[in-house]
């Protein structure tokens, strides 16, 4: 590693530190960190939704919740997991490692990147704003028209989920173009396109599917918000218009977005299992174009949520072969992973067991899946527990599983210390344990004709065992996750002494200190493989020295900056406007949002994005 | 995409640097495109020059969508600069147009309202 | 003070454009301009779900006004015989200018790119006029159905016809306002041929806006 003159200069570089460094900040990681956070506490939130609904079904003929608010748990359960949960711990991670991944010193639009997370938080906190009026979205999270039109929805429960998403459908796109764009242009010489880490392709593809799928629900979401507010018929049969468009549209978004929820954490497991069987990642081309052959086929598939509509036998046939085609490259990954533990030297870490974890419940909820795409047994599945079972492996022992393993796995870069190894197995084991006894008795309930979406049952339809059981396997599950706050709140009260490199992973950002200084990497040492690290380690004879941190002098980095905040205010002016339709003069509040959207809009884009040279 | 440089000094043949002059004819191009595009429309709708109505107006939709493409091919190559332009920039563009065709050839036939019901 | 060594930088790889790049990018094209490639691919999206709800919807309609054919329409009350609402010439003369506008910015961009303010400024300026002409036709054409008996809510063609071309419409707008500004930036001398990156960019937004009506003015107007 080249000795820089850096190395020698006293330490000047001093990040700042309190609230107003924090709302201003244009730093990738420190961005990162606030999407972390702020995506784990609606992730408690939707948890506890889980359990407030398992607790009421513990029983037959239950009344600890009335049914509407029943309806609202899960409509706000799936919401808050899926778009306030899973996406944006994905973007912690997007955040934070991507620019390290490929030796840059930020992503390309720093401003862009904060604006991502005030819209995020604030559409979040919008949507979540309902439960104090008593108006939470209770249609369910994709929002089947016309049970979300005026008629049968008539508050403002509809509306704000219409609106929260659409605002938090800017946060995703704006993050994606950033790190799309990132990607494409700020990587380090010699970082080819086939040398960048796994995780970053599958980043690369999760911000593709993004671009090509937000759109669509965007016009939807419009098509129902016109529908509810200025008297359009676009899925109102009376005025003509196909409920069915809506269904559409919506899984046109929704298949896509099942990618877009996996594919993260996929590119995590294909970091963490190379580094912890010390061997590489089987078959990286492989993995880069099945990859992308999944999201291609993902536009592709859609229809096959919609297999109990009527579309008719050819329609059926079309998307049952193409859904039963796009399990051709998932086997591919799942034998890739395998193909790399295989003879390698397992080093049995929490961040191992999560990530094998991952692999094993995935397989489970794509073999669920697979059953799914046949629309003859569908028509027996679909909206019963069996659908319920199948999503929550993919997405809870999938995507869950695999982001907590890059939580275990990065938590020491990103805050200098190691998580507790006996907590961490401890968490492991009971999280397992209590996800499959939360919900592999799905699968039974669901073939036994337990419908999805019902508050209660009653006592004698043979549904009593396995809800029970479920139930307290969710709160074993509960108590797992107490384990993973309670590791990290205590693991935060040490010292910052983890190495940089506690691992022996293979990519950049086990180079350079942990956490790393604000500007990322001093000098980039030369990229000449998918595993630069280890080629750096094989070099010094199996050793890396321990970098040193140095002042950064003469280093541009970004100013901070407050305009990005500003204009978040101001899309949620604009776009939470509508909530007040039913008001003379609401237009007004349109017109203060759109005000204060472009002033923040001009503001930012005079502002130089780097301090004024001298 | 690699590092490539795009050199901006080539003394200019007008397929490496185009002129206000060739912009000026690809102009004139597209007007006279949308003139046909319109003229098509009147043809078929038996407006003007009545004799070609039953020629033109069973083909019409498909005229249409090649004088339009040929347009948007035009404004994009030329006016856009992808025909100069790194190969990742057309790309970007045509990818995405790929997808949305998909999208509306699918959702028209899904919908085609000349299927009787659960036929198709 | 010079910068120290920015071991980032690409080893070959000429900057295209600007300045305004602090930093050279891996593919030697700006960041922005990439950025506002994938912005228009990921808007190719949004209008093709507009453009097929257009689809799917034609012939649809429960009551008129109809684009091209005649049908029964609510008017004062009652059920009234209905002329076909389209109109073909002031849409057309529309599509002309903003046909013409996309060869006026790209003289205009010329004009920046070697320096010859003149240019800049008159063929940015008519640009901002077509484009104005081009939102007050649609305002006027609005406002003519609306008199004629269709309001946005009236059919299923109305409500598809409004929010494709309306949509359409406000990203002309968005368009107007950004290119106004460049035009005051640029009678300001704000824009040598250092900084036409940024009447680059503009340009392409612009050019991607004519190019979605190129798709739109045929299969809303011109298809039976």
């Amino acid at each position: 590693m080249a000795t820089s003159v850096l190395e020698h200069a006293p330490a000047i570089h001093q990040e700042k530190s309190g609230l107003w460094s924090w709302i201003t900040t244009v730093d990738h990681k420190r961005i990162g960190i606030l999407y972390g956070t702020t995506a784990f506490i609606f992730f408690l939130i939707g948890g506890i939704e889980a359990l407030i609904m398992r607790l009421q079904l513990m029983r037959p003929d239950n009344h600890l919740v009335s049914a509407e608010a029943f309806n609202s748990l899960f409509t706000m359960h799936g919401t808050t997991m899926i778009f306030l949960g899973v996406m944006p711990l994905s973007a912690m991670f997007f955040n934070y490692f991507i620019p390290l991944h490929i030796g840059a010193r930020d992503v390309a639009f720093p401003r862009l990147n904060a604006f991502s997370y005030w819209v995020f938080l604030l559409g979040g906190l919008f949507i979540n704003f309902s439960f104090l009026l008593n108006a939470a979205p209770n249609a369910g999270w994709f929002g089947y028209a016309n049970l979300t039109e005026r008629t049968y929805s008539p508050g403002l429960n509809t509306d704000f989920w219409v609106l929260g998403l659409q605002i938090l459908g800017i946060a995703s796109m704006a993050a994606a173009i950033n790190f799309f764009v990132t990607i494409v242009n700020l990587r380090a010489p010699g970082m080819k396109m086939l040398r960048m880490p796994m995780f970053v392709w599958m980043s690369f593809i999760t911000q593709i599917l993004l671009l090509l799928a937000f759109p669509v629900i965007t016009v939807a979401l419009v098509f129902l918000m016109m529908d509810r507010h200025f008297g359009s018929h676009f899925f109102l049969p009376e005025g003509g218009g196909d409920p069915v468009l809506w269904q559409h549209l919506f899984w046109i978004f929704g298949h896509p977005e099942v990618y877009i929820l996996i594919l993260p954490a996929f590119g995590i497991v294909s970091e963490v299992l190379p580094v912890f069987s010390r061997k590489p990642l089987f078959g990286y081309t492989a993995m880069v174009f099945s990859g992308a052959f999944i999201a291609f086929l993902g536009f592709g598939v859609w229809s096959h949520h919609m297999f109990a509509t009527g579309m008719g036998p050819i329609a059926d046939s079309f998307f049952a072969i193409s859904t039963m085609l796009i399990a051709v490259p998932t086997g591919v990954k799942i034998f890739n992973w395998l193909g790399t533990i295989w003879g390698g030297s397992l080093q049995f870490k929490t961040p191992l067991y999560f990530a094998l974890g991952m692999v094993a419940m995935f397989i489970i909820g794509g073999l669920s899946g697979v059953m799914h795409s046949s629309p003859p047994a569908d028509l027996q599945q679909t909206d019963s527990y069996f659908v319920v079972a199948h999503f929550h492996y993919v997405l809870f022992g999938g995507s869950i599983f695999g982001l907590t393993a890059g939580a275990y796995y990065w938590f020491p870069k990103m805050f200098g210390r190691m998580l507790n190894e006996t907590i961490g197995k401890a968490h492991f084991w009971l999280m397992l344990i209590g996800f499959n006894l939360t919900f592999f008795p799905m699968h039974f309930l669901g073939l036994n004709g337990m419908p999805r979406r019902v508050y209660t049952y009653a006592a004698g339809s043979n549904f009593e065992f396995w809800n029970r059981i479920e139930t307290w396997g969710a709160l074993l599950l509960a108590f797992s996750l107490l384990l993973f706050v309670y590791n990290v709140v205590s693991t935060m009260r040490k010292p910052k002494t983890a190495p940089a490199d506690p691992w022996k992973g293979a990519t950049l950002e086990w180079l350079i200190p942990s956490p790393p200084q604000e500007f990322n990497f001093a000098d980039v040492p030369p990229v000449n493989s998918s595993t630069p690290a280890w080629d750096l380690r094989r070099a010094g004879g199996g050793q890396l020295p321990e970098p040193k941190r140095v002042s950064g002098a003469g280093i541009h980095l970004p100013s901070p900056s407050i305009w990005p905040v500003v204009t978040a205010c101001g899309v949620l002016g604009v776009i939470g406007s509508i909530l007040f339709t039913h008001m003379k003069g609401w237009f007004v509040i349109t017109l203060c949002g759109a005000a204060v959207l472009l002033f923040g809009i001009y503001r930012w884009a005079f502002e130089p994005p780097f301090p004024e040279e001298h | 995409m690699d590092a490539h440089a795009h050199d901006s000094q080539a003394p200019g043949a007008q397929h490496a640097h185009p002129t206000p002059g060739l912009y000026a004819r690809i102009a004139l191009i597209l007007f006279v495109l949308t003139a046909l595009e319109v003229m098509v429309f009147e043809i078929a709708g038996g407006h003007f020059i009545t004799s070609l109505q039953s020629v033109v107006a069973p083909v019409a939709v498909l005229i249409l969508l090649v004088l339009s493409a040929a347009k948007f091919a035009l404004v994009a190559m030329f006016y856009m600069h992808l025909k100069q332009d790194p190969r990742l920039l057309s790309n970007l563009f045509v990818f995405p147009i790929i997808i949305a065709a998909v999208i509306i050839i699918s959702l028209v036939v899904l919908f085609s309202y000349w299927r009787k019901v659960g036929a198709l | 003070m010079s910068h120290a060594s920015h071991a980032m930088d690409a080893p070959h790889g000429v900057r295209e454009g600007s300045m305004h790049d602090m930093h050279p990018t891996t593919t030697g094209i700006p960041s922005r301009k990439v950025a506002l490639w994938t912005l228009i691919g990921s808007e190719c999206l949004f209008f093709a779900s507009l453009i097929s709800t257009y689809l799917v919807y034609k012939g649809k309609s429960l009551v008129g006004p109809l684009p091209h054919t005649e049908s029964q329409c609510m008017l004062h009350g009652q059920m009234q015989a209905c002329e076909p609402i389209i109109e073909i010439p002031l849409v057309t003369f529309g599509t002309a200018v903003l046909l013409f506008s996309s060869f006026f910015i790209v003289l205009a961009l010329y004009g920046a790119q070697k320096g010859r303010r003149g240019m800049l400024i008159g063929w940015l300026g008519a640009t901002v006029v077509a484009g104005l002409f081009f939102v007050g036709m649609q305002v006027y054409e609005f406002t003519h159905f609306f008199h004629k008996g269709m309001g946005y809510s009236t059919n299923l063609f109305s409500s598809s016809f409004f929010t494709l071309t309306g949509f359409h419409g406000s990203h002309v707008t968005a368009g107007v306002i950004w290119l106004s500004t460049l035009l005051v930036l640029a009678i300001r001398g704000k824009i040598p041929p250092g900084k036409s990156l940024n009447l680059e960019i503009a340009a392409l937004y612009w050019h991607f806006v004519d190019v979605v009506w190129i798709v739109i003015f045929p299969v809303v107007y011109l298809m039976r």
